[in-house]
């Protein structure tokens, strides 16, 4: 047994139960402000406990530290404690006080969905994926229904539920046909099993499908992204901003381990599988956000199409492809970020507005944030300097490389239909003539959309340090 | 380090940056701002373009490779890093922008009056991207530029653009992004196979033939685009109307340079193969491209939309120049382009004065104004006579130089493409009647005025420049002489050393 490797979870676990009993005992108070504050800082720990801890397999090989997971860990931990600092006014808002979003069990319920997440990326086992999932999943599920008395957020949270719970049985069922067929479910050994052609057979083929069809699932990517609209716009805002960065890492990062590492050698098998469900993924939500009038809602989209495009690097099943989506995550997690930061400043009178109308002439009421969102939303639509076309820079390459030219093509047509929603969204706040200005910001909204447009808009400058990172994260699954 | 003694050409680049840093700082009364951004920008642009004389000054003709280079790491391992640098070739667009861009300023003082500093803003981050763009010797840098341009242009059209800016602004953007993600898959293909994105190294790379066809339909999709090539020119036109005066300037002035400079630098030394397969069929989109976009520029009723179609027609004799693979074709359609770039430019402004009095750009609207506006007469006649290309304009020598070109390659080639010159000389001479001579009817006219010293300060140094080019075309030829040259002669020993491997195949 080797503790010292899950020291980081363990640390963050009796964190997030300290919280949960303090705030118990608190009387006079809700508590939100002070279990979010000690999030934070735990949040904090957890990732320095992550950088300096040890590297190597723990618990007879269920989890593994490594350069990649600690890579995933540290971006998950912040996208965490970034989505408990948005949720900081949000949910105090005197206009939301009938959703009752203030209690403390919010941040505490991200702790555990973060811890769920980190056991996902650092898992070496398929029973500890499930349980890492598992984790994460239920954690969410109670925060997508946050806002317990309105329909709109229970609704979102049954609806999560039910197709997660499928989703759930899918990639279960996928491990125990994987497992009844090679016969284990470690990591290591299944790599060692597939190395040899003798062993394939159809049942695990199908195994296979099933566990790809349960990531797809938890990814949101085309055809199993159904919930992704509905649950985005229907939870609380708050929640929303925290599904769309944290949860998004932490699917990906161990879609690519999973699919390079135990399923490597398989990729004659996989590879046509995702390249279809990028494919389809980027041109069905090009199209299909074009038409949303909710700003969340074309965000659910187009959080599929950037799915889309973090597929085609683990399709491409190479060293190239998994540091363009350790790269694509990175940038993604600050521009959806900053771009959620901003829609949950669009507040007149105390109420949230969700319309993209709403937006209209932001220009000219209120420059700074419509100077972000426009350097969030060119970001988004991949065009350069910003860090979005780095992203999409670094992913193309590993098509290339492949010679996937099918998707290649496809992303890059779908890239500039989706160019159209975004680049809308800036003709509604610059082209369009001006209504009331909104509430002013808090603090902490501008706080995080201000470092995330200066990442953004920067990160051109020094792209190398990320770049050499996601490069050594990404050589340890191909050892 | 480079003959300037210091990073010169990064300067240019980013100093435009600098103005908007101090532009964005600024607070107070929005009419104290606007005073504040309008004098920013054209200080800031001044000096960018004085900068820029050390460049004409110490720029040495007889060299043909790159001279006031800059190295910087930027992705070393991965082969990318930030090159500067200039050529024959885009040295005169590096001028071209600097010293179009304080014109463009000088000329939206007066006629753009709300959002000011945001206006001063975008100009200047367009500037940054067209001097980025003409100086970068990476491919992932170039890029970068090239489709920078698109935010700030985007913008410019959207916001203070016309009527139907907004569908204009869209498709400007969307047409132009289409092709550039195109250009992007190519930049990547040519990056893996060679391993780096140095413009210079891609240069003496060469390709496979089967490579170079799809890189160049690659390539091709993003240029033609941004040239315009017929039949991928429809968004001009819409583009050209709706933008602001100074918007059209530059869009015409050094927007539509990029495209034909993507062949130059791209196409052209790095796909010698493709490029000579894919000439007859440029030369037949260039022919269209000449005689049907002159015809319906005889139609207009707009006059900027007669210009626009003037461009296209214009840049189509450009494309000829460019794939006739000779001295004579190459260097006319440099002198073409920076001709174009100021006879066109020119044209727009001369457009805007007298939609800045009396609010139309409709043709019949006008009428007479010879006599109300004697010096604005005088100015337009010398742009019209140019872009018609007069002997002593600076429209003749490239297009005689294109002509001397294309004939080397075909009669008929020349043919077709010399009948631009002549349609040319009817649109704009019709247009030209049309709106200056004739009897002064129109009520709203009577009372129109002359050029202020603004516009006079602003027309001026164009009509230097055009009446320079057409008298002493050779101070500007020599800057590239030697760069064409030494692209002739490399595309000739491409093109020698393919045949040479065929025939060892066969």
């Amino acid at each position: 047994m080797n503790w010292m490797i899950a020291i980081p979870e363990i640390v963050l676990a009796c964190c997030g139960m300290a919280i949960l009993i303090l705030c118990v005992f608190r009387k006079h108070d809700d508590g939100f402000q002070l279990a979010s504050m000690l999030s934070v800082a735990s949040l904090g720990i957890t990732a320095m406990l992550v950088l300096s801890g040890t590297m190597g397999l723990g618990f007879h090989g269920m989890v593994v530290a490594d350069r990649f997971s600690g890579f995933c860990r540290v971006v998950i931990l912040i996208a965490s404690a970034l989505a408990v600092l948005l949720s900081l006014d949000h949910n105090q808002q005197p206009a939301n006080a009938s959703q009752k979003l203030a209690r403390f069990e919010f941040p505490v319920l991200i702790l555990f969905a973060t811890i769920g997440m980190m056991i996902m990326v650092s898992a070496s086992n398929l029973m500890t994926v499930y349980m890492g999932v598992e984790l994460q999943s239920l954690s969410i599920y109670v925060l997508a229904a946050f806002a317990r008395d309105t329909e709109r957020s229970s609704e979102a949270g049954l609806k999560y539920f039910v197709l997660g719970a499928l989703a759930s049985g899918l990639l279960l069922y996928g491990i125990s046909l994987v497992y009844g067929f090679a016969g284990t479910t470690s990591f290591g050994e299944l790599a060692k099993s597939f190395a040899n052609p003798a062993s394939l057979s159809p049942g695990l083929i199908v195994g296979v499908v099933f566990v790809v069809a349960g990531l797809a699932f938890k990814s949101a990517a085309v055809p199993f992204h159904m919930w992704t609209p509905d649950v985005y716009e229907g939870a609380p805002t708050s929640v929303t901003a925290f599904m769309a960065t944290a949860p998004k890492v932490a699917a990906l990062a161990l879609f690519s381990r999973v699919m390079v590492g135990p399923f490597g050698h398989l990729i004659a098998s996989w590879q046509q599988l995702l390249v279809l469900i990028s494919i389809a993924s980027m041109l069905l939500s090009a199209f299909a956000a074009i038409g949303q009038s909710n700003i969340k809602r074309m965000l659910a989209y187009s959080s599929i199409g950037h799915v889309g495009y973090l597929l085609i690097g683990i399709a491409a099943g190479t060293e190239v492809g998994i540091r363009g989506v350790l790269i694509y995550l990175v940038t993604y997690v600050f521009m959806s970020a900053g771009i959620f930061a901003c829609v949950l400043a669009m507040r007149r009178k105390g109420r949230s507005l969700e319309r993209i109308s709403d937006l209209a002439g932001l220009g000219r009421t209120d420059p700074a944030l419509a100077l972000a969102l426009i350097i969030f939303l060119f970001s988004l639509a991949g065009i350069p300097p910003f860090s979005g076309f780095w992203a999409k820079y670094f992913i193309f390459i590993a098509a290339v490389e492949q010679g996937l030219w099918a998707l290649a093509v496809l992303g890059m047509a779908s890239s500039a239909v989706a160019a159209f929603y975004y680049i809308r969204i800036i003709k509604v706040m610059y082209f369009d003539p001006a209504e009331a200005a909104f509430d002013t910001r808090p603090m902490s909204l501008s706080v995080v959309a201000g470092a995330s447009a200066i990442f953004t808009t920067f990160f051109f400058i020094f792209p190398a340090p990320l770049v050499s990172a996601a490069q050594a994260a990404a050589k340890v699954l191909f050892l | 380090m480079n003959q300037a003694g210091f990073p010169l050409l990064s300067m240019l680049t980013f100093l435009p940056l600098v103005g908007v840093a101090i532009i964005a700082t600024t607070g107070g009364e929005e009419r104290v701002v606007a005073s504040n951004a309008r004098w920013t920008a054209l200080w800031t642009s001044l000096l960018t373009a004085i900068l820029s004389l050390v460049l004409w000054a110490k720029f040495d003709m007889s060299v043909s490779g790159f001279q006031f280079t800059e190295t910087a790491e930027w992705l070393p391992e991965w082969g990318i890093s930030y090159r500067m640098g200039v050529d024959g070739i885009s040295v005169l667009f590096v001028l071209l922008s600097t010293i179009l861009t304080p014109i463009c300023i000088l000329a939206s003082w007066e006629s753009i009056q709300s959002r000011v500093r945001e206006f001063m803003i975008a100009f200047l981050v367009l500037e940054t991207m067209m001097v980025g763009m003409f100086c970068s010797l990476d491919f992932v840098l170039f890029y970068m530029f090239f489709e920078g341009v698109l935010i700030p242009m985007y913008l410019i059209i959207g916001i203070w653009g016309g009527p139907r800016r907004v569908y204009a602004a869209f498709k400007f953007f969307l047409y132009t992004l289409a092709g550039s993600l195109l250009m992007l898959l190519a930049l990547l293909a040519m990056w893996h196979a060679a391993g780096t994105t140095d413009i210079v190294a891609l240069m003496g790379h060469s390709f496979s033939r089967n490579m170079q066809t799809w890189l160049f339909l690659a390539l091709f999709a993003s240029f033609a685009v941004k040239v315009p090539m017929w039949p991928f020119h429809t968004w001009l036109p819409d583009a050209h109307v709706e933008a602001p005066t100074a918007g059209s300037v530059i869009l015409a002035g050094v927007l539509l340079k990029m495209g034909a400079y993507g062949f130059l630098r791209f196409s052209l030394p790095m796909l010698p193969d493709a490029s000579q397969y894919f000439a007859p069929f440029i030369f037949t989109l260039s022919v269209v491209a000449v005689i049907y976009t002159s015809l319906v520029a005889l139609a207009q009723t707009d006059m900027k939309k007669l210009i626009a179609y003037s461009s296209v027609a214009h840049m189509g004799v450009v494309t000829i120049g460019i794939f006739t693979f000779n001295a004579q074709g190459i260097s006319g359609a440099l002198f073409q382009m920076l001709s174009h770039g100021v006879v066109s430019g020119a044209l727009f402004l001369c457009v805007g004065v007298v939609y800045d009095r009396i609010h139309t750009r409709e043709i019949a609207r006008y009428g007479g104004l010879a006599d109300r506006m004697p010096a604005y007469a005088l100015a337009f006649m010398l742009f019209t006579m140019a872009s018609v290309g007069l002997p002593g304009t600076a429209g003749f020598a490239g297009e005689v130089l294109v002509l001397v070109g294309s004939f080397k390659v075909s009669l008929w080639l020349a043919v077709l493409g010399g009948m631009g010159m002549i349609l040319g000389a009817a649109y704009m001479l019709y247009l030209y009647r049309r709106v200056m001579f004739g009897k002064l009817e129109k009520l709203d006219l009577k009372g129109i005025l002359d050029l202020s010293p603004r516009e006079i300060a602003i027309f001026a140094p164009l009509v230097v420049l055009t009446i320079w080019m057409g008298v002493y075309p050779s101070s500007f030829t020599g800057f590239f002489e030697a760069s064409v040259g030494h692209m002739v002669e490399h595309h000739q020993a491409a093109l020698a050393a393919a045949v040479k491997l065929a025939g060892v195949v066969r």
